[in-house]
C-alpha cells in the first residue's frame, strides 16, 4: 500500500510510533508517561471504545485473502488545546493505553516535543520489544535440530 | 389434551445459583485467576479463541472460568460476547514470512532454510503422567541458544512452487465473511476456510482422519507448520495509513497432496492450507486436511465421501449451532409429544382391532371348516 510509507519506503514516523506504542504492554506505557512528568492538557474527542478488527489471513500463506477471525481492539481520540488530534489504536481491550497513545500521537505532532518523546517513550519501548524478541527468539534457537551423518557420529 | 404451562421460575433462579456455586466448587481450594488460566492452561484458551473467532487472551479465559472448563460452552460465551462489538473494519492480510517462529517443522525437506526448529511440542514426550507436576515447585527456565537476527522464514511452499511443481494459490479477495452473509453453495475456498477456521477441531479432525483412511484420500505431506508470533495491521479511516495494533500468535500448516493431474493440468502437487489463532496444531493440520479434501470438483476429482461434501462438511463444523440443535432436544417439548402419543395410540388401536377381526375370520374359518 502506497499510502504507508513516505516517498523513501521508510515508515513514516508517526506510523512507526504508532505500531510501537500499541505493542507496547500497558503498565509499561504508563510508567514511561508518568515519568514525562508534567504533559501539555488535552481533551478526549473520542472517548475510548472496545471494538473488533477481522484478522485476515491468505492461501498458502501467499494467496486469495480469506477471514481468520476477529480479534478485540480498542480505540480513541484527544485533542491538545493547540489543536493536534492524536488517534490511539491498540489491540485487545485497553482503554487507558488507547488513550494514552492518542495522546502521545497529538503530542508527537508538535516539532518541540518530538525529540524528547522518542528518548523517553518510543526508545525504550524499542528496545525492550527487540529483549522480547531476542529472548523468544534464542528459546526457539535451543531446539533447532542438528543433522548428523553416520559417520561424523561415527567421528570421521 | 393441552394444558398451558406457567412455573419453574424459583426452581430456575435456585439452579442458577447452584450452577455458580458448583463453578466455585470447594471453598477451601484456592479461586482460579484469568491470569493462571491465560498462562498455564493457555492451549484451551487458543482453542476457545480459534473457534470462538475471536483473539483476545483474557475474554477467552474468562469463558473458560465461567464455563467450568467446558470448551465448547466458552466458545459459545465467546461468540455471544463479540455480537455486542461493533467491528472497526478488516486486517491486511497477515505476513507469516514475517513470523517470529517459535516452532517450524518440515515433513517433506530436511534441510528446509531456516531449519526444524521444534519449539515446544508434546510430540517428543512418552505421554507417562508426570507425577512430579501434581506437587507444587518451581521449574527451571527452558535453555536458550545463541542467534543472529530473525530472519524472515521462506515458505517450503514457495520454493516448490517455482519449480512449478507445487500450485500456486490462487489470488485475490471476494470480500465474503460468514459473519456478514449467511453460507450459500457452491462456497468459494476463502468462505470455505473461514467456515473451517471457526469449525469444531473434534469434527475437522474426524473429518481429516477419514480422508487418510481412504474416504477421499489424497496422499498429504506436511510441507510446513510454523507457530509463532505475527504483526497484525489495519488502516484506521481517520489515519488512512497501516499501523500495527499488536502481535498475535498462530499456527499455519501448509498440507502438500500428490495430483496425478487432469485434462488441463499436468500432474503437480497441489495444496491444503490450516490457520488457527495460537498453538493449535492438531486443529490447523485437520483443517488442511479437509480444505485440500473439498477441492475435489475444482480439481476434477470424483467425489465420493463425506470430506469432499461441501454442504456435508461446512454445514455441520460449527459446534456452536451444533450443539445448539442437539440441547434444545432438553427444552419442553410436551406439545409435540402429546399429539405424537395420540398419532400412535389411535396407529396401535387401528392395529389391534384388525388383529382382533383377524382373529375372529380365521376362528370362523376353522368352525366352518369343522
Amino acid at each position: 500500500m502506497s499510502s504507508l510509507t513516505d516517498p523513501a519506503g521508510a515508515p513514516t514516523r508517526r506510523q512507526r510510533w504508532l505500531s510501537i506504542l500499541a505493542k507496547a504492554p500497558a503498565e509499561r506505557l504508563e510508567a514511561l508517561w508518568h515519568a514525562l512528568g508534567t504533559v501539555p492538557d488535552y481533551s478526549i474527542l473520542r472517548r475510548p471504545e472496545i471494538g473488533l478488527v477481522m484478522v485476515k489471513g491468505r492461501v498458502s500463506g501467499s494467496g486469495s485473502a480469506f477471514c481468520a477471525g476477529e480479534m478485540t481492539a480498542t480505540r480513541a481520540a484527544v485533542r491538545l488545546t493547540t489543536g493536534e488530534v492524536g488517534f490511539g489504536y491498540v489491540g485487545g481491550r485497553s482503554p487507558r493505553q488507547a488513550e494514552l497513545i492518542a495522546a502521545i500521537d497529538a503530542l508527537g505532532q508538535r516539532p518541540e516535543w518530538q525529540e524528547r518523546l522518542e528518548g523517553a517513550v518510543i526508545a525504550p519501548l524499542v528496545t525492550e520489544a527487540e529483549a522480547r524478541r531476542r529472548l523468544l527468539a534464542s528459546r526457539s534457537a535451543a531446539t533447532k535440530v542438528e543433522f548428523f551423518t553416520v559417520a561424523r557420529e561415527a567421528g570421521t | 389434551m393441552y394444558v398451558a404451562v406457567k412455573g419453574g421460575e424459583t426452581a430456575i433462579n435456585h439452579s442458577l445459583e447452584l450452577l455458580a456455586d458448583k463453578r466455585r466448587g470447594e471453598r477451601s481450594v484456592a479461586e482460579l485467576s484469568l491470569e493462571q488460566i491465560d498462562q498455564q492452561l493457555s492451549l484451551a484458551v487458543d482453542r476457545v479463541m480459534t473457534e470462538g473467532s475471536c483473539y483476545d487472551r483474557s475474554l477467552a479465559a474468562l469463558a473458560i472460568k465461567q464455563a467450568r472448563g467446558d470448551l465448547i460452552e466458552a466458545i459459545f460465551l465467546l461468540r455471544a460476547y463479540r455480537t455486542t462489538l461493533p467491528r472497526f473494519g478488516d486486517s491486511l492480510p497477515i505476513d507469516t514470512t514475517e513470523m517470529l517462529a517459535e516452532r517450524r517443522i518440515s515433513a517433506t525437506f530436511k534441510d528446509v532454510p531456516g531449519g526444524q526448529v521444534l519449539g515446544p511440542t508434546f510430540d517428543y514426550t512418552h505421554r507417562l503422567l508426570d507425577f512430579s507436576l501434581a506437587a507444587a515447585g518451581e521449574r527451571p527456565l527452558a535453555p536458550t541458544a545463541p542467534t543472529e537476527e530473525p530472519l524472515p522464514l521462506p515458505r517450503v511452499g514457495d520454493i516448490l512452487q517455482r519449480d512449478g511443481l507445487l500450485e500456486p494459490p490462487s489470488q485475490g479477495d471476494d470480500g465474503h465473511d460468514l459473519t456478514r452473509q449467511p453460507l450459500m453453495f457452491p462456497a468459494s475456498r476463502p468462505l470455505r476456510l473461514q467456515n473451517l477456521a471457526r469449525g469444531d477441531e473434534g469434527f475437522l479432525l474426524a473429518l481429516g482422519y477419514s480422508t487418510q483412511r481412504g474416504y477421499g484420500n489424497n496422499h498429504p505431506f506436511v510441507g510446513e507448520i510454523r507457530y509463532g508470533h505475527v504483526p497484525v495491521s489495519f488502516v484506521p479511516e481517520e489515519l488512512g495509513f497501516a499501523i500495527e495494533l499488536g502481535e498475535i500468535e498462530v499456527t499455519e500448516c501448509d498440507m502438500v497432496n500428490q495430483f496425478a493431474g487432469s485434462h488441463d493440468v499436468p500432474p503437480q502437487f497441489t495444496r491444503g492450507y490450516g490457520l488457527a489463532f495460537g498453538h493449535a496444531e492438531r486443529k490447523a493440520m485437520a483443517m488442511a486436511l479437509v480444505d485440500r479434501a473439498l477441492r475435489a470438483d475444482e480439481l476434477s476429482e470424483t467425489a465420493t465421501s463425506p470430506a469432499q461434501d461441501e454442504e456435508f462438511v461446512l454445514a455441520h463444523s460449527d459446534n456452536v449451532e451444533a450443539s445448539g440443535f442437539v440441547q434444545h432436544l432438553k427444552l419442553p417439548h410436551y406439545v409435540d409429544f402429546q399429539s405424537e402419543l395420540v398419532t400412535v395410540r389411535a396407529l396401535r388401536e387401528e392395529v389391534e382391532r384388525r388383529n382382533r377381526e383377524a382373529a375372529a375370520a380365521a376362528a370362523a374359518l376353522d368352525k366352518a371348516a369343522e
